[in-house]
């Protein structure tokens, strides 16, 4: 087997071989706004015009269903008329990346 | 005779000046900066790395900037390479542990210029940056805030001047004096086709408007920071 074949096999046999965990994902791309505890108290919420959602209140992200929080991120805020400044992350994280990450948001808030 | 004169004479020259460039990268740069390739696949591997890639250098970087910030770098992103591993909870956000960040080495200006001369050789692949992807033209401060800021969000990440918007990612207010405009242009346009698991989203933003982008921040980069 030559390194070619290896890698288009772990590419579409195994593409989880690629993905982060829900922990690391959330470290990586979230904490810049929603903060290291989730609070929605991240790095660069100082200077913004509207305040990151805080993912440990169920108040605030209880009334989201799973749909929802799947599609804003990964189309961004701006498709379901929220801020601009949640981005799109479906470049980044593959859809099951996403799904794994909804449900690491549902535990967080204690909503379910 | 004078082709013997240059190969004996100007070739070897040339060679021992990219080779010490070469050894002086190997020696102080590599422990941090990836200088080979490919980027980071994982999030994992992303973590590892501790200071930007620099494999295409030669493609990102202006060459007198590059030059003259090895003399006298100075911080270009406030929370350090991965914003993550720098941070701490404070009283009402999360803030930057400034314990955490070590000053970048600093060399000499002769070791600078053979040093960006072998990373000036390193371009990035054909399909990734064509030159003329940035079109030219110029825009206004204020309309040029307003499509980076209210209209594309980029101020929750990156500071549009010292102390004033995010601070996870690089400041933009000189990145026009750092980055060559087509590379702009391009890690803009898709920021995962240079680096996967960059922390900067694909925003798919219309092409004319990341032209707009491009022409703020060369706007931003002419204003005086150092006042």
């Amino acid at each position: 087997m030559n390194k070619r074949f290896v890698l288009l096999l772990l590419i579409f046999v195994f593409p989880s071989a690629w993905a982060g965990t829900p922990e690391e994902n959330y470290k990586t791309y979230c904490w810049q706004c929603h903060g290291m505890q989730g609070d929605g108290m991240g790095l660069n919420v100082r200077d913004m015009s509207v305040q990151p959602r805080d993912h440990t209140s169920k108040k605030a992200m209880g009334g989201r269903s799973d749909e929802d929080l799947f599609n804003v991120i990964k189309d961004g805020g701006l498709a379901l008329d929220k801020s601009v400044l949640m981005p799109p992350w479906a470049d980044t994280l593959s859809d099951k990346e996403i799904h794994e990450l909804v449900n690491y948001l549902v535990k967080l808030c204690k909503c379910r | 005779m004078y082709r013997l004169i240059i190969f004996f004479v100007f070739i070897p020259l040339v060679s021992a000046t990219a080779a010490d460039g070469n050894a002086i990268l190997k020696e102080r740069c590599s422990s941090c900066h990836d200088l080979n390739g490919p980027a980071a696949q994982t999030v994992k591997e992303l973590w590892n790395r501790k200071a930007p890639d620099l494999f295409y250098a030669g493609s990102k970087y202006k060459k007198e900037w590059l030059e003259s910030w090895l003399q006298k770098p100075t911080r270009i992103r406030p929370a350090g390479y991965h914003y993550f591993q720098h941070i701490k909870p404070g009283k009402k956000r999360d803030v930057v542990d400034k314990s955490t960040l070590k000053p970048h080495l600093t060399l000499t200006s002769n070791e600078a210029k053979k040093v960006t001369d072998v990373l000036m050789a390193k371009e990035a692949k054909e399909n990734l940056v064509k030159q003329g992807d940035f079109k030219g033209g110029s825009i206004s401060l204020s309309f040029g805030e307003m499509v980076f800021d209210k209209f594309n969000g980029c101020t929750g990440c990156h500071e549009i001047e010292p102390n004033f918007g995010g601070s996870s990612g690089p400041e933009v207010y000189t990145a026009a004096q750092r980055l060559q405009e087509d590379y702009m242009v391009s890690f803009i346009r898709n920021p995962q086709a240079w680096n996967p698991k960059s922390i900067m989203p694909n925003k798919h933003t219309a092409e004319a408007n990341i032209q707009k982008l491009v022409q703020y921040m060369i706007a931003l980069s002419k204003e005086n920071w150092n006042e």
